[in-house]
């Protein structure tokens, strides 16, 4: 079985989120960035499919040079090759057309990709992939088992589960559970030391179409101060939100 | 992994102090491959998840876990990152050992001692001193964690003085066996050990022997009671009696009375990943008190706003900085000189000691001024957090208990100091330094009239380089003052190699804090290092009134009269700044940016 994880790098969940050009850009300046979370559940499953299972497990980032930490962690975690498609990632329907690509060239049996990114949560790069591919699709999968050709997955629904089966070639948009949080790998030091051999391929992007274009980002408002109302003061908390706050 | 080496010619140990050394030629940890951050990474990632997440644990003197998180350690592969290839290690450069030994460091001092004395001094003496077979036989399993090695030195009557150990190794009648006889002390790793490194003298030698010996009920290895301590509480220490304990000849370790060698040199290295192990640490520590005082609010203010706090943070970070800047420079220095001999072709046993042997000062200076550092980092951090920091609910009061072994261990901070000095003398003699044509100089310099002229100082750093040089000439002037009177019975002068010493020290720390910022500066601009210049500055500011304190000390213990006044004028003149630093203004500056970053950010 051939495995393809789609890892996007994105912003430590602790990282103070600023804006630069006119609030047109994300400013990167000392932010950290990781493996995508919901992608690092799907890459840990992929582990575990590689060691149990002898699948090979290839993995696939679109972005600049300066993602390649990101993607070496990925090889130094397992994964046996990695391939970086040199472009910056302007929207969900470009990095799906250029994932495709990669699909399309690598007769992949299974694509791991996360059910969305932390830092846009756009969430529709696992759609449009299966699409472009022609393959079956599941989202917020929360667990995955392959036999053969068959695969078994469990996915979220409002309120409870639903087991699903299908048939490779498939994609599934992977989170939590499909591993659990304990099981995510810390990269040994003979996995970084081998890091180093492994291939990292990068490719040009293939022309594609930009359906988006970012116009501004806009912070939530800052808290105002709190104002503490007796309990015994029913009245006058009427009269603040009527008069002053004027949701009533 | 071994960083780039240059083909320049590497400063020997000791020699910054009268060759000027270039920012270009220091190593930053901005400097850190990828590869390197990524191995941080992992550890700080491991740390968090076994160690930090475990704290209450490692305070419940929970010895069952040390020993587990040791065994995952191994796992990971951190326990054989200095470890030869060859030896089931993975052979990788001096940096990323002291990358692995800093991060790994700071969730417990429990952990911290653990991991320190089985990878330094419980495996180096093999990996340094053995033969082929020993190498073999021991080291794949200690670099794996299968097997926990222990350093059996310290006996109840032979602490610093440890070449007077009473602890014997009688060789039996058929020549094949040592009878090792003995009783030592505060042996970290003992409850779980595989094998000792202990030492012993044979017959009436002068010196003790090193002997490779496996833990063996049956052998007549009994162990003492765990020892309850201030801090460290989880990490096993513990009394190791040898009772007719039989080792084969093939066990000893290098040659008979090169024992007291083996044990110094092992501390070398110790010594400086000791500072490394403590830098973590302090940079948790920072940053936790930040965050409580980010949170605390008195006066309707939160009191990270109030100068007696910022005062505080920005001192904690200040010398957790020089530490760092430090630190990372003599590692490299190190590397750098391994890789040299190597390329000579010496083997990698003979180049490692050497490599280091080569800094031992700077690994003595570093010992000394980081675990104090951290001690008094610490202090502050309770200081920060008030009561709360007086409580075992908060992880100030432990790191405060941990912190304080780091003074005592490796070497106490007195006999460093001691060392430092006295090694400098040394390689003086054998000229490997010249120290006596700068004294001379500074002599000379001292009876002439001082230029009146008014340097420019616009430059960045023009003045405080300068002040660095004078710095030098005040060490020069108190220690070549020192060795001329006393000669070789300076030794007896402890309290004057003393002040020689905290001389010394805040030389190093201040020069290497204005080095590596002023080739980040080179890189990044000076905009991007504001609050980096700040801490350097303030270093440098604090640096000089120790400097000046010390040499007071110094030169009235030694000189009368008017060779007395005249030095007392130098020492005024090599510590005299023609712009007195806003020290309150540079403490505002660091506060500011830790404040804004939430966390210890350099």
């Amino acid at each position: 079985m051939k495995i393809l994880v789609c890892l996007s790098n994105v912003p430590d969940t602790t990282s103070k989120i600023n804006f630069t050009d006119g609030d047109t850009k994300f400013d990167t300046n000392g932010v950290q960035f990781v493996i995508n979370p919901n992608d690092e559940f799907g890459l840990t499953r992929a582990m575990w499919f590689k060691e149990k299972q002898g699948a090979t497990v290839h993995v696939a980032t679109v972005g600049e040079a300066s993602t390649e930490p990101t993607i070496r962690k990925a090889l130094a975690i397992g994964a046996d090759e990695a391939i970086r498609v040199n472009a910056v990632p302007t929207d969900g329907y470009f990095v799906a057309e250029q994932l495709a690509e990669i699909v399309k060239n690598g007769e992949y049996d299974l694509v791991i990709a996360g059910r969305e990114s932390i830092d846009y949560n756009g969430g529709m790069v696992p759609g449009i992939l299966a699409s472009l591919s022609g393959m079956n699709f599941v989202n917020t999968c929360i667990s995955l088992e392959i036999e053969g050709n068959n695969a078994t997955a469990v996915r979220e629904i409002d309120g409870g589960k639903e087991k699903i089966s299908t048939t490779l070639p498939l994609v599934i948009g992977g989170q939590k559970g499909l591993v659990a949080e304990s099981d995510l790998r810390i990269p040994n030091m003979r996995g970084i030391m081998m890091a180093r051999q492994k291939k990292l391929n990068v490719v040009e992007p293939i022309s594609a179409s930009k359906a988006t274009d970012d116009v501004k980002f806009e912070k939530p408002a800052s808290k105002g101060q709190v104002k503490l109302v007796d309990a015994d003061n029913i009245d006058e908390l009427i009269n603040l939100l009527h008069n002053e706050a004027k949701v009533i | 992994m071994s960083t780039e080496t240059t083909t320049k010619e590497i400063l020997r140990g000791g020699q910054f102090l009268v060759k000027e050394t270039n920012c270009e030629d220091v190593f930053t940890p901005e400097d850190f491959s990828e590869e390197q951050k990524m191995m941080r990474d992992s550890v700080i990632e491991f740390n968090d998840r076994e160690i930090v997440a475990n704290r209450d644990r490692f305070e419940a003197k929970d010895y069952a876990l040390t020993e587990e998180v040791m065994t995952k350690a191994g796992e990971m592969g951190f326990l054989g990152v200095a470890v030869p290839e060859a030896y089931g290690g993975l052979g990788m450069g001096f940096i990323s050992t002291m990358i692995v030994c800093e991060y790994i460091s700071s969730g417990s001092g429990s952990f911290s001692t653990a991991f320190g004395a089985h990878t330094g001094i419980g495996t180096m003496p093999i990996t340094l001193y053995g033969t082929e077979a020993q190498k073999q036989k021991y080291v794949p399993k200690l670099a794996t964690g299968e097997w926990f090695g222990a350093y059996c030195l310290t006996e109840p009557g032979a602490g610093s003085d440890a070449n007077s150990g009473k602890t014997t190794a009688t060789l039996s009648e058929d020549g094949k066996s040592y009878k090792i006889n003995g009783q030592k002390m505060w042996i970290s790793n003992a409850g779980f050990c595989k094998v000792f490194i202990v030492f012993a003298r044979i017959e009436k030698d002068k010196n003790i022997t090193g002997f490779i010996v496996e833990n063996d009920p049956s052998n007549g290895i009994t162990l003492g009671e765990e020892e309850h301590k201030l801090g460290i509480r989880a990490s096993s220490t513990r009394q190791v009696f040898f009772n007719d304990t039989v080792v084969p000849v093939e066990n000893m370790l290098s040659e008979r009375g090169n024992g007291f060698k083996i044990a110094m040199n092992a501390l070398n290295i110790g010594r400086i990943k000791l500072a490394a192990a403590c830098l973590d640490s302090q940079r948790r520590i920072t940053t936790n008190s930040l965050r409580y005082a980010t949170e605390r609010k008195q006066f309707k203010t939160a009191i990270v706003d109030f100068g007696a706090i910022k005062s505080k943070l920005a001192e904690m970070a200040t010398s957790l900085y020089a530490g760092e800047s430090a630190s990372y420079r003599a590692a490299k220095n190190i590397e750098d000189r391994i890789a040299m001999r190597m390329a000579a072709g010496n083997s990698h046993q003979e180049a490692e000691l050497k490599g280091v042997e080569e800094y031992a000062i700077e690994c003595s200076i570093l010992k000394v001024a980081v675990s104090e550092d951290v001690q008094n980092c610490s202090d502050e951090g309770i200081q920060i957090f008030g009561g709360m920091g007086f409580s075992e609910e908060t992880p100030m009061e432990a790191a405060w208990r941990d912190a304080r072994i780091a003074r005592i261990y490796e070497g106490t901070n007195e006999i460093n100091r001691m060392l430092s000095v006295g090694l400098l003398i040394k390689k003086a003699m054998k000229g490997h330094v010249d120290l006596l044509g700068p004294a001379t100089a500074v002599g000379n310099e001292l009876m002439d009239i001082p230029s009146f002229d008014t340097p420019d100082y616009s430059e960045l750093f023009a003045e405080e380089k300068e002040m660095i040089a004078k710095l030098k000439k005040v060490f020069l002037m108190v220690a070549g003052s020192a060795v001329q009177k006393y000669g070789p019975a300076l030794d007896e002068h402890q309290m004057l190699l003393l002040a020689a010493s905290n001389i010394l020290i805040e030389i190093y720390m201040a020069e290497s804090a204005i080095l590596r910022t002023e080739k980040n500066v080179k890189r990044f601009g000076e905009a991007a290092q504001k609050e980096q210049i700040s801490m350097s500055k303030l270093y440098l500011y604090n640096a000089v009134d120790i400097i000046i304190k010390n040499g007071k000390e110094a030169i009235v213990s030694m000189a009368e009269g008017d060779e007395q006044r005249m030095m007392l004028m130098g020492l005024k003149r090599f510590t005299k700044y023609a712009n007195q630093p806003n020290v309150v203004e540079l403490r505002n500056t660091i506060a500011e940016k830790l404040k804004a970053e939430n966390k210890y950010c350099f």
